[in-house]
């Protein structure tokens, strides 16, 4: 099983770019399945996409940790929906996503390959990720002040002299 | 005993279709859409989500239109369709601490780093009907201010500083993380199972056992030292990248309960800890289940075992409601063969029993005569 698995990784070329790619990947699955869409319908030069795998959809058991930090534990599942394909330019691209929505994972994964290749990685950056990355940062702070506007200031009311 | 019957298949069939309709109800009125579901009873949507054990919007909200809004029912639905998916395997553990903070508070300290963040809560309303809610009036945009920017530390390292609470919790390093999902349930079980268990046990029967702990029944002087809610991340490793991938956010509700413990032969005096994790926002039952978790600790804290809700075998065995579900109402299904048989018996025991009230009735009859 470990020769496996090093195998199929050294199916990819060594990225020297994980880190930005695993945010990117992050950013895509978070992408809502109309802001992929509209994306590669607008893609110029579309290359042809071949399925590798899937998309398909299955069980992810998420884990928590007994007082928030110690021993692990299965809190519960959550589907999950993951899909590898292939594009004419030769690149694989991967995709994982919280839900069931098959199409926005097959996207998904078209962008990551999109996204490996130099060529179109600013593209991919630019008309996507990026904005992606803006509208959920934005959410983010949204609700973070939606919350502060909750948080409760405590006044002493002093009683008597001294 | 279970015999095959025959017959009522038109009447099932009619039964389902006659399901559907009043499922449907009056056609004049317009159909409920999984989007209104999961937007507007989103907390019936997380307890679906929560004991269905399975985190899915879309679905928990189909399953609650399906189930006509019965709870179980659609708790039982999704927990068949779980078993129709493969498992592509198991995410690293979610860090709550680093958590979206949608609601933060505690009892402990009135001052705390983070603050007090009520959000949306019931807590402090009037429990007063709102006829307001029988239309569809505007609703105002909710406040905003700018929110502090840091760590929100969780209460119990804030304790943890002075010594005076035990840690979060570790299993020895040779543990393997247990799964009642794969591996029939054993007792004694350890804690990681316990709480696998209690996160997806019924919330009534949890906040029933929790409250019987308030009340007398095992005593353990609970402080609710922090409970949050919010969003956070899921990763998984993916072997074939080679490198851990985020699939996205959820939301869930901890419960930090902090129990006096006045020590034993083993322990010094400290304040120990009842853990509460819970999909969606369920403050109800991430409080219970950390009282529940908190009780089921008595053998391994060395205290005296009293009380039902310290019965781990007791507790865990009935905490499942589908399982419950499903043995209580099997006995609606025909028994005809069991009751002809018990009803034989019923008889032939009440014709012993009248004969031998004759006898003695005779017996006595003749006695008085004698006298």
């Amino acid at each position: 099983m470990k020769e496996a698995t090093d195998q199929l990784r050294n199916q990819e070329p060594s990225d020297p770019d994980q880190a930005a790619r695993q945010q990117a990947m992050a950013v895509l699955a978070r992408a809502s399945g109309d802001e992929l869409s509209e994306a590669w319908d607008a893609w110029p030069d579309r290359p042809e996409v071949s399925p590798v795998r899937g998309p398909e959809t299955g069980l992810v058991m998420v884990r928590g940790r007994i007082g928030g930090g110690g021993a692990p534990f299965n809190f519960g599942e959550a589907t999950v929906t993951r899909a590898t394909v292939k594009l004419s330019t030769g690149r694989i691209g991967h995709a994982y996503a919280l839900g069931a929505d098959k199409d926005k994972v097959r996207h998904a994964a078209i962008f990551d390959a999109l996204w490996q290749d130099e060529a179109t990685r600013p593209t991919v950056e630019e008309r996507l990720v990026a904005p992606v990355r803006r509208r959920l940062g934005d959410d983010d702070a949204r609700r973070r002040d939606e919350s502060a506007a909750t948080r409760v200031d405590f006044f002493t009311m002093v009683r008597g002299e001294d | 005993m279970y015999v095959a019957v025959k017959g009522g298949e038109a009447a099932i069939s009619n039964a389902h279709q006659l399901l559907a309709d009043r499922r449907r109800g009056d056609r004049s009125v317009p159909a409920m859409t999984i989007e209104q579901i999961v937007e507007q009873l989103g907390l019936a949507v997380d307890r679906v989500m929560s004991e269905g054990s399975l985190y899915d919007k879309e679905l928990a909200a189909l399953a609650f239109k399906q189930a006509r809004g019965d709870m179980i029912e659609a708790i039982f639905l999704l927990r068949a369709y779980r078993t129709t998916l493969p498992r592509f395997g198991y995410s690293n553990p979610i860090d709550t601490g680093n958590m979206l903070i949608e609601r933060r508070i505690s009892a402990t300290y009135k001052d705390l780093p983070g603050g007090q963040l009520l959000g949306p809560t019931f807590d402090y309303t009037h429990r007063l009907l709102d006829p307001e809610l029988m239309g569809d009036g505007a609703v105002d945009e909710p406040q905003s201010r700018e929110a502090e920017t840091g760590h929100t530390p969780r209460v119990s390292e804030i304790l943890d500083q002075e010594g005076l609470i035990e840690g979060d919790g570790e299993l020895p390093d040779d543990h393997r993380t247990g799964d009642l999902t794969r591996e029939p349930m054993e007792f004694p079980m350890t804690r990681d199972v316990r709480l696998q268990a209690l996160s997806r046990g019924d919330e009534g029967f949890l906040l029933a056992l929790g409250y019987s702990t308030q009340r007398g029944y095992a005593r353990s002087h609970p402080f609710a030292g922090e409970i949050r809610i919010g969003e956070v991340e899921v990763e998984i490793d993916v072997p074939e990248l080679g490198f851990a991938v985020i699939l996205g956010r959820i939301r869930v509700t901890e419960c930090q309960m902090i129990n006096q413990f006045q020590g034993s032969a083993k322990q010094p005096p400290q304040f120990t800890r009842g853990y509460g994790l819970v999909f969606g926002q369920s403050e109800r039952k991430a409080m219970a289940m950390s009282l529940v978790d908190r009780t089921l600790r008595a053998t391994e804290l060395g205290e005296d075992l009293t009380a039902p809700a310290q019965d781990e075998e007791f507790v865990i065995s009935h905490s499942d409601n589908v399982q419950a579900t499903g043995f209580v109402e099997h006995l609606k299904l025909p028994h005809y063969v069991d009751f002809q048989a018990e009803l034989d018996l019923v008889r032939r025991m009440r014709g012993e029993f009248e004969a031998r009230q004759n006898a003695t009735g005779q017996q006595g009859d003749n006695l008085e005569a004698a006298e």
